[in-house]
């Protein structure tokens, strides 16, 4: 093949007493974008580690243009002009984007003492003209919301002119407006004939995007697909390697349920105006909107992690003052957040500790002592009723997988007994197989009675999953559906209904 | 063949036990008590004089001060918190002893709990500057050490405080509880409080939420746990032991000296930090800190004994810090 322009031939990589990679293949050509997809823990960011100079892999070879090459260390990755979009983002908060993008490889003067702010920005703008970003180069990264830093972060791999560049979920957190933007950039990479491995959960962008898929499961390669003549349902089975069953609705709404949770106009200046809503008992109520519509400070201000300016809140119809985490959690309210690292789970601790920390006083005698047996036999049930895939409950939880820490963010209020959770993204970051666990387990809890908020940007899992969506924008209620009257286009319709006052952020 | 070992691998081997990790946790303390016992011989060889009794209760003596405040800023700096106001806490708690006691003429029983209660009650003050008004530890208890060391010398008259008059109240860090043995009662406070602390912060609640609150605050927080509360309870905890030191060093001098105290925290600080404690908050044991605060003790008593002048000593415990730590984060290092 006269265009390949990347060769990636039988790798194998070993950890000590995992294989996390054996005998993988991918091919690149020039002006391709090849997507790499397998659930978490496939072997995908390992084998994007070995292109990145990060791991060496213990067998295969790499070549590139058909020559061999030896990739030692990340600087020996940039010299061959690979460049990898990580999925979290290192950028500096307090340096402008500019320097962000060029820290390193400012233009000095004076005698190389100083950096030269006007060539830097003046690069910048280039970059940002050439990509289609409006951005301004002298702001701020810490200013800037998620999204934008992530563009910023595409803009400083791609100013490396890199042949050959690695995307590792680079619109986890964009919106479909930037969505496609990226799209754009991408395909004017492709025309310039750089070639883009792509690696996303998000089934749709495959088929949008991406030319080829390579499916990795277990660490193994399992196949290569051309996209165009790929149901992408044959993609997932391949992933998880069974047959997903076709996608359900729950049947009717919730109409006679006894009220559980009533909201009267929350307002916080600049984030909420006058949301009302409420929430009945054994329901999966749907949140959906835009990013930055308002839906995770609703939920933070239920749940006591912020104060909102006015509006109140009433649990089985008796008004409540929620100051603090610990009110909420009194009355049965529990919060599960996008961003289970920070808010979720203390990633040192083992499974145990995690699953009762919230219950902890239910363990405690007199004395303040807990009684671990009895906190350690909730945890076992616990693991075992949730099906949390691990060794034992000492294990510290950063060493689960996304979906495992996920269900034990859930077990933890489920020990505490809480009748009312806020789930705000609950399958974020989570991979194929593991979301349908949750979609299960979402709606057993809500048969069990729990009354369940469901916050996510995935429309078709809101509209799988909730009998009731509340759709928001700009920091209002713009329409609350049965989900017999919701499809996709109707939920965007009021999902991009501008609210009555504009100058809503993040 | 290549590197081995790598953060991921564990992340991807979640069928092997866990294990290994409780293994490195115990290592980490046998570590520390196997420098102790490195050391102990070093110096024993080094000098006749070293493993006798008298000597090995003079170190247990000289490290008891130092010992019940690292003991009690082990939780402040398990959440992630510093001290810094723990010496002159200490000097403003034997002080307040000393205006109970000797200008008041209190019962012997009231004046070691109002002392105490000095103690607990800066403790408190920098919780509440801490966990409600926010303001970070380091700055919170660097103004409250200024305050102490102030307040310390106002009441005294920045002239020492004597305790001549009170009867039995050398006997509190002096007197010898188990006859024959001359083993200072302030040796068994000291091991009493080890026991204590250990109890808490390993088996109450009050104990685990320091951990939650290091690992993770805002999770902690999210979790339904009320931080502010708990932060001042265990601020106002650390507090009662730098209340404990203030009359056990005072009792120890037979005076309070409003002058003395600055530096034990520093002394406080690098027990918990050789012992194992990490600044980052989340990790530490109460057996690590004592056992860091007995290397400095038999690190100065033994360089005393060979002679070292002062000055190097001090050098000798700085490079001791380093060596404890940097240690530490090879340990941990990749895994962490």
């Amino acid at each position: 093949m006269s265009d390949q322009l990347l060769n990636i031939e039988g790798v194998s990589k070993s950890f000590p007493g995992v294989q996390a990679l054996s005998d993988v293949h991918l091919d690149l050509t020039a002006g391709e974008v090849h997507a790499l997809v397998g659930e978490n823990g496939a072997g995908k960011s390992t084998l994007m580690k070995v292109l990145a100079g990060i791991y060496e892999a213990d067998s295969g070879s790499v070549s590139l243009d058909g020559r061999p090459v030896r990739i030692d260390g990340p600087l020996a990755a940039q010299a061959l002009g690979i460049s990898i979009i990580h999925q979290e983002l290192f950028l500096m908060p307090d340096l402008t984007i500019a320097e962000n993008i060029y820290i390193g490889r400012e233009k000095r003067k004076g005698f190389g003492l100083f950096t030269d702010d006007k060539d830097l920005n003046r690069r910048a703008t280039e970059l940002f003209d050439r990509l289609g970003i409006s951005l301004d180069p002298r702001t701020k990264v810490g200013s800037l919301v998620v999204a934008q830093q992530q563009v910023v972060e595409i803009a400083k791999a791609l100013s490396f002119s890199a042949r050959v560049l690695i995307m590792d979920e680079p619109t986890a957190a964009l919106t479909a407006s930037e969505t496609e933007v990226l799209f754009g950039i991408i395909r004017d990479l492709k025309e310039q004939g750089t070639g883009i491995i792509y690696i996303s959960h998000r089934m749709e962008e495959l088929k949008a995007i991406s030319d080829r898929i390579t499916v990795l499961r277990d660490g193994a390669y399992i196949a290569t697909l051309n996209t165009a003549e790929t149901d992408l349902r044959q993609v997932i089975s391949l992933m998880v390697g069974r047959q997903i069953s076709t996608a359900t609705r729950p049947a009717g709404t919730s109409g006679d349920r006894p009220t559980v949770l009533r909201v009267e106009g929350l307002t916080t200046k600049g984030l909420l105006s006058d949301v009302s809503f409420e929430l009945r008992q054994g329901e999966i109520l749907g949140f959906a909107g835009l990013m930055g519509a308002g839906r995770t400070e609703v939920a933070r201000a239920i749940c006591g992690a912020d104060r909102p300016d006015s509006g109140d809140i009433f649990v089985h119809g008796e008004k409540v003052h929620i100051d603090d985490p610990s009110d909420a959690a009194r009355l049965g309210i529990g919060y599960l957040s996008e961003d289970r690292k920070r808010f979720g789970l203390m990633l040192d601790q083992d499974v145990n500790f995690n699953i009762i920390i919230s219950s902890l006083t239910e363990y405690t005698n007199g004395l303040g002592i807990v009684r671990d047996e009895q906190g350690r036999a909730t945890s076992r049930r616990l693991v075992e009723s949730m099906k949390i895939k691990t060794p034992s409950i000492r294990q510290r939880t950063k060493n689960l997988s996304g979906g495992n820490q996920q269900k034990i963010v859930i077990s933890k209020w489920l020990a505490k007994d809480c009748e009312i959770l806020i789930f705000d993204e609950p399958t974020r970051g989570i991979d194929v197989g593991a979301k349908e666990e949750i979609y299960e387990l979402l709606n057993r809890l809500a048969d069990q009675g729990k009354s369940i908020i469901m916050i996510s940007s995935e429309l078709p899992e809101v509209l799988r999953l909730a009998h009731r969506i509340v759709v928001m924008s700009e920091g209002h209620v713009t329409g609350v559906l049965d989900n017999s009257d919701a499809d996709q286009e109707i939920v965007m319709d009021y999902a991009t209904r501008s609210g009555v006052h504009g100058g809503i952020g993040g | 063949m290549s590197k081995v070992d790598t953060p991921r691998a564990e992340t991807k081997a979640v069928a092997r036990p866990s294990r290994a990790g409780v293994l490195r946790r115990q290592l980490q303390q046998f570590l520390a008590f196997a420098s102790l016992v490195v050391l102990m011989a070093f110096f024993s060889i080094a000098n006749a004089n070293f493993l006798t009794w008298s000597n090995i209760s003079g170190i247990l003596l000289s490290t008891a001060v130092i010992g019940i405040l690292a003991l009690g800023t082990t939780f402040v700096i398990i959440t992630g918190g510093i001290d810094l106001s723990l010496g002159t806490g200490m000097t403003l708690a034997s002080v307040m002893t000393g205006v109970f006691l000797v200008n008041f003429g209190l019962p012997l029983i009231v004046g070691v709990i109002g002392g105490i209660l000095t103690g607990a009650l800066m403790g408190m003050i920098n919780g509440f500057n801490v966990a409600v008004l926010k303001i970070p530890p380091f700055i919170a208890t660097l103004a409250m050490m200024l305050i102490a060391q102030g307040l310390a010398l106002v009441i005294s008259g920045a002239a020492p405080i004597y305790f001549s008059a009170v009867p039995g109240f050398t006997d509190i860090a002096m007197g010898s509880l188990i006859p024959g043995t001359r083993l200072p009662t302030a040796v068994l406070i000291l091991f009493a409080l080890t026991a204590t602390a250990a109890v808490i912060l390993g088996k109450s609640i009050l104990g685990r939420y320091t951990f939650s609150i290091g690992s993770n605050e805002e999770a902690t927080s999210i979790s339904g746990i009320n931080v502010r509360k708990w932060k001042i309870l265990i601020y106002t905890l650390s507090g009662m032991f730098t209340g404990i030191a203030g009359v056990v060093i005072a009792s120890r001098l037979n005076s309070a000296q409003p002058a003395l105290g600055l530096g034990y925290e520093l002394q406080a600080i690098a027990a918990v930090v050789i012992g194992g404690t990490s600044l980052q908050g989340g990790k530490g044991s109460v057996i690590g800190t004592i056992i860091g605060a007995l290397i400095m003790g038999v690190l100065t008593n033994g360089l005393r004994i060979m002679s070292i002048p002062q000055e190097w000593q001090t050098v000798v415990v700085g490079v001791v810090i380093l060596v404890a730590v940097y240690t530490d984060i090879l340990r941990r290092g990749k895994g962490a």
